[in-house]
C-alpha cells in the first residue's frame, strides 16, 4: 500500500474561515480513501498539537462564528484513524513548548530524522 | 537509492526555512540518495556568488546538484557570470524530464 | 506519446503567487512532450478557472484593456486543454468541491470537472509522480 508523508508547515492562515487546517484536513480525507499517511508537523504547525486551544467566542456586529475550529481535537482524531503524527522536537523547543502540553499520541521526532522519515515514504508532499 | 528533487521557491532572505531545504537535502545525500534542488522564482535571489548568507554553497558542498531556472535568473536580471560557482542554469523542460524520471520523489519548497 | 502522467496539486488564487505562473509553465512542457497532467485545485486555486475573469487596462500605462492584454488564468487554462488536445496528452482539471461551494466560484471554463480529495488520492496513487505546491 502506498505510503505518503503530509507535512504541515504554515499554521492558524485561514484556519477561523475553514473551521480547521486544510491540510490535517486533507490529511484525513486521503487516508479514508485508503492509503497509509503520515503527518509531519514543522515549524509553527507544530502548535497545532498544544491541548487546550480556544478560539470559540468571535462575533462580527450580529453575525457569530459558532463552530470555531478545534486543532487539537483534529490532531487526536487523525491519530485515532490510524495517521501517525509526528512533530519536529526542535520545533516545539524553539517556541518554548513542553512535551507535557501537547495531546496525546503524537510523536516527537529529531530534525535529523527527518530525512529517514522521507526515505520510508512513497511520496512527500509539502505543503 | 532514491531521487529527490526538491523545488525551492523560496530565498533565504524573506524565509528561514530555506535552511529546512539545506539540512534535509544535505540529510538525503548523506544517506547515499541522489538529490537536486531546482532554485525557481525567488529561490534564485540566493544564487549570486556575492549573495550574503546564502544556503547555497553548504548544498554544493554536500555534492547536490544545483540548478536554477533560466526564466526566473532573467525576469530578476540575474547573468550567468554572476552565479555561485556549481549551480547550472536549468529551464522548466528540464525539471519536466526530472519530475517523471523513475524513482523520484518531489519536494516544493 | 509518453506513458507517464504528473501530477499537480495548487492552493493559491489568482494573482497573488509566483507559484501559479510556475504550475502553467510546468503543465504547458509537460503536455508539450506528451506526458498526462493532472490537476488537483484545492482552496484558493478553484478561482483560476473562473470563466467571469475580464481584463481591464491599465491608467498607469495609458494603456486600454485591449492594449494592456492583462492575464487571464482561465485564458491560461483553456489553451492548456488546447496544448493537451494537440499533443494527445490528456488534462485532467479537478475543481475541489467543497472549495468551490464555500467560496462561490462556480463558473469555470470547458473541460474543469467537480471533484474531491478522493480523486487527489486517486491520482496520487495513479501518476508517475505527484508535486503538491502548498500556499503561504
Amino acid at each position: 500500500m502506498a505510503k505518503y508523508l503530509s507535512i504541515v508547515e504554515r499554521a492558524y492562515h485561514g484556519t477561523l474561515e475553514e473551521q480547521d487546517d486544510t491540510i490535517l484536513w486533507i490529511s484525513h480525507m486521503v487516508k479514508k480513501a485508503g492509503p497509509d499517511v503520515t503527518v509531519l508537523l514543522r515549524a509553527n504547525a507544530v502548535n497545532y498539537a498544544v491541548a487546550g486551544q480556544d478560539a470559540s467566542g468571535l462575533t462580527f456586529g450580529k453575525a457569530a462564528l459558532s463552530v470555531p475550529p478545534t486543532l487539537d481535537r483534529d490532531v487526536e482524531e487523525l491519530i485515532k484513524a490510524g495517521v501517525a503524527v509526528c512533530v519536529v522536537r526542535e520545533d516545539l523547543a524553539d517556541r518554548g513548548i513542553e512535551s507535557g502540553e501537547l495531546v496525546g499520541g503524537v510523536t516527537p521526532i529529531g530534525r535529523r530524522e527527518v530525512a529517514g522519515l522521507f526515505d520510508q515514504h512513497d511520496q512527500v508532499w509539502h505543503w | 537509492m532514491t531521487n529527490y528533487l526538491f523545488i525551492e521557491c523560496r530565498d533565504p532572505f524573506e524565509s528561514k526555512d530555506t535552511q529546512f531545504v539545506a539540512e534535509t537535502a544535505t540529510a538525503l545525500k548523506q544517506r547515499d540518495n541522489e538529490v537536486t534542488v531546482f532554485l525557481v522564482q525567488n529561490g534564485v535571489l540566493a544564487a549570486r556568488r556575492n549573495a550574503r548568507g546564502s544556503h547555497l554553497s553548504q548544498l554544493a558542498k554536500a555534492g547536490v546538484r544545483l540548478l536554477a531556472d533560466d526564466f526566473s535568473l532573467r525576469e530578476r536580471g540575474i547573468q550567468a557570470a554572476e552565479l555561485l560557482p556549481g549551480i547550472q542554469q536549468s529551464n522548466i523542460d528540464a525539471l519536466t524530464d526530472i519530475l517523471v524520471r523513475e524513482n523520484t520523489k518531489a519536494i516544493w519548497h | 506519446m509518453s506513458n507517464k502522467t504528473l501530477t499537480l496539486a495548487l492552493m493559491d488564487p489568482p494573482y497573488e503567487s509566483a507559484n501559479s505562473t510556475t504550475a502553467f509553465r510546468l503543465i504547458a512542457a509537460a503536455l508539450q512532450k506528451g506526458i498526462n497532467v493532472n490537476v488537483f485545485a484545492y482552496e484558493g486555486a478553484v478561482a483560476l478557472p473562473l470563466r467571469t475573469q475580464v481584463p481591464h487596462p491599465n491608467p498607469i500605462k495609458g494603456t486600454t484593456a485591449e492594449e494592456q492584454h492583462h492575464p487571464i488564468t482561465s485564458a491560461f487554462i483553456s489553451a492548456l486543454f488546447e496544448a493537451a488536445a494537440a499533443s494527445g496528452a490528456k488534462l485532467d482539471w479537478v475543481n475541489c468541491g467543497m472549495c468551490v461551494d464555500e467560496r462561490g466560484a462556480t463558473e469555470w471554463v470547458d473541460g474543469v470537472r467537480r471533484g474531491g480529495p478522493g480523486d487527489f488520492a486517486k491520482f496520487a496513487r495513479e501518476s508517475t509522480n505527484t508535486v503538491v505546491i502548498g500556499t503561504r
